[in-house]
C-alpha cells in the first residue's frame, strides 16, 4: 500500500470539496477500495470517509418508488421488505453478491463504483489499457474465459462485476449525485461508459462527484422480477452469465417486459432487444428463446469465453421460464 | 497465543522499528502489519501517524497508527488480540470475521480509523470469563474444527448467523456461511454445531 492520509467527512459539501482535489477519493465500506490499495492499483493521497454523512444511509418506498441512500449497505437493502415484496430482482442480485460479511459493509454507491475484476487490471505487472492507458490490453489475446461478450472493445473486453447494477438497470434506476457544480441526476444506464478507445473513463462521473442515492421509479410488474446468477461455484463468486428479468403479463401474452444481463457485458447490460423481442409475444418458450438470441445477437467471443454466449441464453430462458411461471 | 508466538511477534516489531531495512519494510508493508513506519514513495514523506480509538470486547484502547493500518492488524499486531487470523488478507475467505456493532465483517477490509466510535468484538470477547459462549461449546461438542486457523471467523460468522435468523435450514447454513473458508474440509460438522446452537434456542 501507498502511503495516504485518511479525513473523515462529515459535511457532505465539505467532503466534496476535498474530493474535487487531485490525489483524492471517497472512501465507503472499504471492500474494493482496499483491496485495490492492498495490490496497489490505486494509489490516492488521501481518502475522505463518507460513511459518516449523515442523511445517506435510508431506505424509503412510497408511490414514488424506492429510494436507496448511496451508503445503504447491501445486507440492509436486500432485506428491506420493501426492497424483497416489491423489487425482489433487487433483494435477489444482493443476495447473490459477495459474502453476508461484505455486504454487512459494502454500500449501494460503491457497488456500482467497483471496478472490474479482470485479473490483469488487478496485477500491476502486467499491461493493462484500463489501468494505464496506451500500455495494451493482456486479456485479448491472454486469460478471458470470464470476459466480456458484449460491448468490447480492441482496447479493453473488461466485464463490470456488479450484480446489483444488472438489477437496477433493468428497473430503470436512476443515480442522485452531488458535486462541485450542484446536483445532477444520471440514468443508471448512462452512468457507465463503453470502453472504446478510452477504457481508463469508466463512468461519466468527475472528480468530486458523490453519489447520495439511488432512486428507482414505480414499477408495479417489478413484483414479478427474478435475478438469476450463474457461477463456478454454488455462492461467493462472480457471475459468469445473469439475468435480470421482470414481465407484465396479461392472460397468456407479455405487455412489457424488462431485460439486463450481468456477467458477459462491458456495462451493466440493459437488453432493450430482448424487451423488444417480449413485448406483445406469447408466453412460451419459443418467446423466451426469441429474446435470448436476440441479446446476444450482437456477441462477439474470444478464445476462451465464447461458451458464455450459449450460457447467457439458457440463463435468461430460465429466468424467464421461471418469472412467466 | 502461546508464548512462542508472543515473542516471535516482538521480534518482527523491534527489528522493524529498528532496522527500517527496505527488504524488510517491503515485507512488512506485503503483510499489511505495518510495524515499521511507511517505506513512502520516493520524495514523499510519511503519512503523518493518527490517533485511533478502538472499542474492542469493551475496552478502550489509544493508539497511534499508520493511516494504512487494517482493524485485522490493529487488533493482532498492536493490541495483541491474536484470535482473528489473517488468511487471504483479501475479503475472501472469512478467517478475520469480527463484530462490528453487532454485525459481522471481515476485518482485512476495514481500516482501523474507520472502526473508531464502533463497538468491536472478536471471537476473545465471546465468553463470559470462562464459560464458553454456546457457539464455541458447540464447536467443541460437534468438532467443528482440524486445524484451527479458520475457526475464530467460522465462530463468529455463525454466531452472527443465528441472530440473523439464517439457521432455518442447512441449505440456508451452508448459503450464509459461504464466507468463511476450511481449507481442512469441516464444513458438515460446522453445519451441525450452528443447528445445534440454532435449534436450542427455537
Ligand atoms: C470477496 C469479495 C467478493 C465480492 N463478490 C461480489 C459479487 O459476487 N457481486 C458483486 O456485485 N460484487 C461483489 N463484490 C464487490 C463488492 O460488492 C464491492 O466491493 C462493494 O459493493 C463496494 O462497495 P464499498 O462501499 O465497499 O465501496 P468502496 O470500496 O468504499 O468504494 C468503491 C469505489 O466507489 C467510490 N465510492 C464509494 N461510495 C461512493 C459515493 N457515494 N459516491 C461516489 N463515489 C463513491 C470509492 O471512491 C471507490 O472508488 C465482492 C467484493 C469482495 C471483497
Ligand atoms: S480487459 Fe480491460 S481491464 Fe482487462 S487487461 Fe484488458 S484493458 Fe485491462
Ligand atoms: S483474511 Fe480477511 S477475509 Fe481472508
Ligand atoms: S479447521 Fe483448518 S481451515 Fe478450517
Amino acid at each position: 500500500m501507498y502511503p495516504f492520509t485518511y479525513v473523515r467527512g462529515d459535511d457532505r459539501q465539505a467532503a466534496v470539496a476535498l474530493a474535487a482535489e487531485p490525489g483524492t477519493e471517497f472512501l465507503a465500506g472499504g471492500t474494493d477500495m482496499l483491496q485495490l490499495l492492498k495490490d496497489e492499483v490505486r494509489r490516492p493521497r488521501r481518502l475522505v470517509e463518507i460513511t459518516s454523512l449523515s442523511g445517506m444511509s435510508e431506505i424509503s418506498s412510497g408511490p414514488q418508488g424506492l429510494r436507496l441512500g448511496a451508503l445503504a449497505r447491501m445486507a440492509d437493502v436486500a432485506d428491506h421488505p420493501a426492497v424483497r415484496d416489491e423489487y425482489p430482482v433487487i433483494s435477489q442480485a444482493l443476495l447473490a453478491s459477495a459474502s453476508p460479511q461484505v455486504r454487512n459493509m459494502a454500500t449501494i454507491g460503491g457497488n456500482l463504483l467497483q471496478r472490474t475484476r479482470c485479473a490483469y487490471f488487478r496485477d500491476t505487472a502486467m499491461p493493462c489499457n484500463r489501468r494505464e492507458p496506451g500500455s495494451g490490453c493482456s486479456a485479448i489475446d491472454g486469460e478471458n474465459r470470464l470476459h466480456a461478450v458484449l460491448g468490447g472493445s480492441d482496447h479493453c473486453i473488461a466485464t463490470h462485476a456488479s450484480d446489483l447494477a444488472v438489477a437496477l438497470v433493468a428497473c430503470d434506476a436512476v443515480v442522485v449525485v452531488t458535486g462541485p457544480s450542484g446536483e445532477q441526476r444520471i440514468k443508471l444506464e448512462d452512468l457507465h461508459l463503453l470502453p472504446g478507445e478510452t477504457p481508463e473513463k469508466e463512468t461519466v462521473l468527475q472528480p468530486g462527484d458523490l453519489i447520495t442515492a439511488v432512486e428507482v421509479p414505480p414499477l408495479a410488474f417489478a413484483r414479478r422480477s427474478l435475478y438469476r446468477k450463474v457461477r463456478d461455484r454454488a455462492s461467493f463468486e462472480f457471475a459468469l452469465a445473469a439475468a435480470a428479468v421482470a414481465l407484465d403479463i396479461d392472460g397468456g401474452t407479455i405487455r412489457q417486459a424488462r431485460v439486463a444481463l450481468g456477467g458477459v457485458g462491458t456495462k451493466p447490460w440493459r437488453s432493450h432487444e430482448a424487451e423488444k423481442a417480449l413485448t406483445g409475444a406469447k408466453l412460451e418458450t419459443a418467446s423466451f428463446e426469441k429474446a435470448a438470441a436476440a441479446a446476444l445477437a450482437a456477441a462477439r467471443p474470444l478464445h476462451q469465453n465464447g461458451f458464455k454466449i450459449i450460457l447467457a441464453q439458457r440463463t435468461l430462458i430460465r429466468a424467464l421460464l421461471t418469472v412467466g411461471a | 497465543m502461546s508464548d512462542w508466538d508472543v515473542s516471535r511477534r516482538g521480534f518482527l516489531q523491534t527489528t522493524a522499528l529498528t532496522s527500517g531495512g527496505f527488504a524488510f519494510a517491503q515485507f512488512v508493508d506485503r503483510h499489511g502489519a505495518l510495524a515499521a513506519e511507511p517505506e513512502a514513495a520516493p520524495s514523499e514523506s510519511a503519512p503523518a501517524r493518527q490517533r485511533v480509538t478502538l472499542q474492542v470486547n469493551r475496552t478502550s484502547h489509544e493508539l497511534t497508527l499508520d493511516p494504512r493500518t487494517t482493524l485485522l492488524d490493529a487488533l493482532r499486531e498492536h493490541i495483541g488480540l491474536t484470535g482473528a487470523k489473517k488468511g487471504c488478507d483479501m475479503g475472501a475467505c472469512g478467517a478475520c470475521t469480527v463484530h462490528l456493532d453487532g454485525k459481522r465483517v471481515v476485518s482485512c477490509l476495514t481500516l482501523a480509523a474507520s472502526a473508531e466510535g464502533r463497538r468491536i468484538t472478536t471471537i476473545e470477547g465471546l465468553a463470559e470469563g470462562d464459560e464458553l459462549h454456546p457457539m464455541q461449546a458447540a464447536f467443541v461438542e460437534h468438532d467443528g474444527f482440524q486445524c484451527g486457523y479458520c475457526t475464530p471467523g467460522q465462530i463468529m460468522s455463525a454466531v452472527a448467523l443465528v441472530g440473523e435468523g439464517r439457521a432455518a435450514s442447512d441449505d440456508s447454513i451452508r448459503e450464509f456461511m459461504s464466507g468463511n473458508l476450511c481449507r481442512c474440509g469441516a464444513y458438515p460438522n460446522i453445519v451441525a454445531a450452528i443447528k445445534s446452537v440454532a435449534g436450542g434456542r427455537a
